[in-house]
């Protein structure tokens, strides 16, 4: 299989963690030198950049967490100037409030580098047209994308989201032969496509799927394979890390973790400590070249496990499996990130309604469906229906903003809610995939 | 002219849209021996407000309020009208040239004649206007 770049992506694996432990050395001595919030860090650890004397040492540094971001809100723990900085992203926080990721030109090539040699990996390259159709915007999944497919040489078709039929009849006569988007999304235009009488096996040039962004199974992969006639590769990433960056190979087990770009962990959830490789735990990532705003075993919560066998591609660097859950109650709806105690927290902010919720996610065809119940506060009740339809209205309103992602509301009778200890139980799920 | 004896106390009732919840309501007030004269349910989206003129609203209020309800009370007057063709056109004609806006209305046919129960966004006026057309206007008393 053709690599991008041959010489690090076959790299023998001691070649490469040799690599890496330079990497680590420099990136800590830089922050420890140059960054007052880990330097900070490590010091309540009581780690030194001399206690690193080899790879493993990676171990003794501290972790971080997207509550580190949130409270240093908007940039206060960019090690890039102004000057440096060429792109901000923002995405939405655990509880409303965003975090912004900084990005220097460095930053930026490495993303683009880590998705070429991805989407050279899916056999594309100079020739294919590739469909992004991933919101172009403050999300990093069209941008980044977007980047990513210039680097290798393929035409950009960038659709971003949103009107369906209009992507479907550029796909057509443009002849994108690849499509990055939502697995959902794409089952969407599937059956958009099918009303509009377009079988895309046959009548589009369509044959890859870069697909991501939410979860999804192989039970699904083996439908839009059959259904769409293409070949469906899962793609990996989060803002903090950059954005969408790793995909699966064409042998379609795993996502390619590029050595020299992160060192990966898969730790205990409770303990912190590491887990033996092919063990189940939470993912922990060391972006090893980051320059506005550095990453160091960061913790985004997802559960995953880890193989480091050279993979049959050819490829040395270690593979994670798709994601089997969530350390948090972290919900993905329609691509987007919500979090339970954003809810929480914007309904705080509305008198008429309580802090009471549920939340009812459905998927009606290919798209994720969220309806959330509130209790009517007893001093809010109007007998007027339109008093009432303005209180639906401003809960509807102010969870779409915070939330970013269309929600449906049903007032319901004060005290009717279940009431739970804990956080989990608030969400019901009914979605089959 | 005293107009509050005009003025009826109306319960009003939130209800989630499902089965069951006007039965819960009902058997409330069955319990507590409380009479329902007239009553409406107005819908929307996934919910309801249930409105009733009832013979002892405290005691109905104090009840549902007990068994977790949303209930308020709200003001709303009470029209004779004649109980035959052209009989609503003459209370609603009343209204409609003096300019008051009827929030919603709902009424009933019963011993006494017929009768129109009006939410109007100015009570005051409303009941002036209705009193010098002519119009018979039933005192709380008739209810509770």
């Amino acid at each position: 299989m053709k690599c991008w770049d041959p010489r690090i992506e076959e790299m023998p694996r001691e070649d490469l963690q040799r690599m890496q432990y330079k990497l680590l050395k420099s990136l800590v001595y830089r922050l420890y030198s140059f960054s007052l919030f880990y330097h900070n860090r490590m010091k309540e650890q009581k780690v030194h950049p001399d206690d690193i004397h080899k790879l493993s040492d990676v171990h003794k540094l501290p972790f971080m967490f997207k509550r580190d971001l949130r409270d240093n809100y908007p940039d206060k723990i960019f090690t890039a100037t102004k000057d440096e900085l060429v792109r901000y992203h923002v995405s939405s926080g655990t509880t409303g409030k965003p975090t912004v990721v900084g990005y220097t030109q460095n930053d930026l090539d490495n993303w683009s580098t880590s998705l070429a040699r991805g989407l050279t990996s899916i056999g594309l390259g100079r020739g294919d047209v590739i469909q992004v159709s991933y919101g172009y915007g403050l999300f990093t999944g069209g941008l980044g994308m977007h980047y990513g497919a210039e680097r290798i040489g393929a035409t950009v078709l960038p659709t971003s989201v949103g009107n369906t039929e209009r992507q479907i009849e550029l796909m057509q006569d443009l002849g994108a032969t690849a499509i990055a988007c939502t697995p959902s999304y794409l089952l969407h235009i599937g059956e958009v496509a099918e009303k509009m009488g377009v079988n895309i096996k046959k009548d589009t040039q369509l044959r890859t799927g870069i697909l991501g962004a939410e979860p999804w199974t192989e039970g699904m992969r083996n439908r839009i394979q059959e259904w769409l006639g293409i070949c469906a590769y899962d793609i990996y990433g989060t803002s903090e890390l950059s954005g969408p960056m790793f995909t699966e190979c064409a042998e379609q087990k795993g996502f390619h973790i590029w050595s020299d770009i992160a060192l990966v962990e898969i730790i205990d959830p409770k303990t912190g400590e590491s887990l033996e490789t092919g063990e189940k735990g939470e993912l922990t990532i060391t972006i090893l070249q980051k320059e506005a705003l550095p990453m160091i075993r960061y913790r985004i919560g997802d559960i995953t496990t880890m193989e480091e066998d050279v993979c049959a591609c050819g490829r040395t660097h270690p593979r994670i499996q798709r994601i089997q859950g969530r350390v948090d109650d972290m919900l993905i709806i329609r691509g987007i990130n919500v979090f339970p105690s954003q809810i929480e927290y914007a309904l705080m902010a509305i008198p008429e309604v309580g802090e009471h919720f549920q939340i009812e996610v459905t998927r009606k065809g290919a798209l994720d469906d969220m309806l959330v119940r509130v209790e009517l506060n007893k001093e809010s009740f109007s007998d007027k229906i339109n008093d009432l339809m303005l209180v639906r209205q401003k809960v509807e309103h102010r969870l779409r903003n915070s939330l970013n992602v269309n929600v449906d509301i049903e007032l319901v009778e004060a005290g009717s809610l279940p009431r739970f200890e804990g956080k989990s139980k608030k969400v019901i799920d009914k979605r089959s995939m | 002219m005293d107009m509050k004896k005009y003025v009826i106390r109306q319960i009003s009732i939130f209800s989630e849209n499902r089965p069951g919840r006007l039965a819960a309501i009902a058997h409330a007030l069955g319990e507590e021996k409380i009479n329902i004269l007239a009553f409406s349910i107005a819908e929307a989206n996934g919910f309801g407000v249930v409105r009733a003129l009832v013979d002892h609203p405290e005691k109905a209020h104090d009840k549902l309020q007990s068994l977790g309800f949303n209930i308020a009370f709200t003001d709303v007057i009470a029209v004779h009208m004649k109980d035959q063709p052209g009989g609503l056109y003459e209370v609603a004609k009343i209204l409609g040239d003096a300019g008051i806006n009827i929030e919603y209305s709902y009424a009933y046919s019963g011993k006494e004649g017929a009768v129109l129960i009006l939410r109007v966004d100015q009570v005051d006026d409303a009941i002036k206007k209705i009193k010098t057309s002519g119009a018979t206007l039933l005192e709380r008393s008739v209810f509770h």
